[in-house]
């Protein structure tokens, strides 16, 4: 959150668009997901359920993680058919 | 004219781009000559008909964040299901204008006057400003205005008129010119609002770390009021001759008792204590004009060599050690170092009357308590209840 102005608009307004790339939530985090990459098929089931969005497709078809966004919800684990992603303590 | 025909004449010449409002007794009247000034093309506004006062109020913040000039009007259950909207209003900064003709709270029901729907959104955030009578509730909108949109201010301001002892009321208005009016308040010009060209955010979500902050600015704000209200009442002067200051003042100078009251009662208190100055007794009046910011300077100006201070609320706070008004005046006094005994009537609920002879009766009972050595009774007293 250093990027946040120390100084607010009236009301609390954002007067620039796309600003919330500059909140980092992925500090809210406690556990992190890992995933085995000789187990992800590429299915993108984790990518569709991710609420942030913070999973990345890689160019191989294969998944990543934004760790900036991620808050360790664990979705992605719980709906990988292949049981690729664990979660992990940070 | 009534004051309610004179809130919605001013509010016409106002120019105002925006109305949207729900009817309630008995604020009724401003908002059904406003919908005929709309439909008559006599007024150019949106007027939004809405299905209670909680999307009026709703309909009103949204439309002032585009940049529009907003008037609402309600009243008592009305008032108090806007109350969680008020907040949004204030916090972000919307400068609407809304007459409020008070009115008691049910149950039981009750369509007459006192001041408990406005004192129930007292901490909402709000500018608010009691009219004593209709030419002050007219010259008021105009400065209403003024103040709520101007860009170190921007806070919603409420116009208070007491229920049908004002808002049905007739008297004559000395009233401004069109062109007067439209040199006194020239269109809203809004630094931040919405548009599809320059995308921005609105009432954003806060955590912990950034809310304390965004809700300070609104006492920041607050605190500016007095100086720009006193500069706005000037220019208003010097165009009408007409000038209201943020606490009424009678007969202070000398005055050894002084009653301080809000909204129409200011009036008969006024002929009350010309009467008792008549027989000798040194009472004065002040009436709490601006009530929020709570005009503590000003009070203070004309407080200092008075022996006892008469604080007339017409809204109970139950469980509390005084009632609103009382509350304030305790603090001000306190955080000035004056030890003044203060006697707290409540008075008036749900529209009982009072008369000038009551007056007279509440402020020879404290000058006789002063006159015996008596201690002034703490706590709140219940004027004229039924023993």
């Amino acid at each position: 959150m250093a990027s946040v102005k120390t100084t607010t608009l009236p009301g609390g307004i954002i007067n620039r668009p796309g600003s919330t790339i500059d909140y980092k939530t992925g500090t809210w985090r406690v556990k992190r997901p890992v995933v085995n990459l000789d187990k992800c098929i590429g299915c993108l089931i984790c990518w569709i359920y991710c609420p942030e969005p913070a999973i990345i497709k890689r160019d191989d078809g294969k998944i990543d993680f934004d760790y900036d966004y991620c808050k360790g919800c664990g979705i992605c684990s719980l709906e990988c058919p292949t049981k690729a992603i664990r979660i992990v303590e940070e | 004219m009534s004051t309610s025909e004179a809130i919605a004449y001013a509010v016409k010449q106002a120019n105002v781009d925006v109305i949207a409002a729900y009817p309630i007794t008995p604020q009724t009247i401003i908002v059904e000559r406003l919908s005929e000034y709309v439909h008559n093309g006599e007024l150019d506004a949106e007027y939004i008909a809405v299905e209670s006062e909680h999307s009026a109020m709703s309909a009103c913040v949204a439309a002032s964040l585009t940049g529009a000039r907003v008037f609402t009007s309600t009243a008592s259950q009305g008032l108090a299901l806007m109350h969680e909207v008020l907040y949004l209003a204030s916090s972000l900064r919307c400068p609407i204008v809304m007459a409020i003709a008070n009115r008691a709270l049910s149950a039981p029901i009750n369509i007459h006057c006192d001041h408990s729907d406005m004192m129930g959104s007292r901490d909402a955030g709000w500018v608010q400003i009691f009219a004593e009578n209709g030419q002050q509730a007219y010259d008021r909108i105009f400065q209403a205005f003024k103040l709520a949109e101007d860009e170190d201010i921007l806070l919603p301001v409420g116009v208070n008129i007491d229920g049908f002892f004002l808002s049905h009321a007739v008297e004559g208005i000395a009233t401004i010119s069109d062109s007067e009016a439209a040199t006194f308040l020239p269109p809203r010009k809004a630094k931040y609002y919405l548009d599809y060209s320059m995308p921005m955010t609105f009432g954003a979500f806060a955590l912990p770390d950034w809310y304390f902050e965004i809700k300070h600015q609104v006492v920041e704000a607050m605190d500016r009021v007095p100086k720009k209200l006193a500069e706005i009442e000037e220019t208003y002067y010097k165009m009408t001759g007409r000038k209201y200051d943020h606490v009424g003042v009678y007969k202070t100078e000398d005055a050894e008792v002084c009653l301080v009251c809000a909204g129409s009662s200011a009036a008969t208190a006024k002929f009350a204590i010309t009467r008792l100055r008549e027989k000798g007794i040194k009472a004065g009046l002040l009436s709490i004009r601006l009530f929020r910011p709570f005009p503590v300077e000003s009070i203070l100006l004309h407080v200092k060599d008075v022996k006892a201070l008469i604080v007339m609320d017409r809204a109970m706070s139950p469980g509390a050690p005084s009632a609103p008004i009382a509350q304030d005046i305790k603090a001000t006094l306190y955080d000035a170092g004056l030890n003044i005994p203060v006697a707290n009537f409540v008075y008036g609920l749900g529209g009982r009357d009072i008369s000038a002879a009551e007056f007279e009766s509440i402020i020879m009972k404290i000058v006789e308590s002063l006159k015996a050595g008596r201690p002034i009774e703490k706590g709140v007293m219940y004027w004229g209840l039924r023993a």
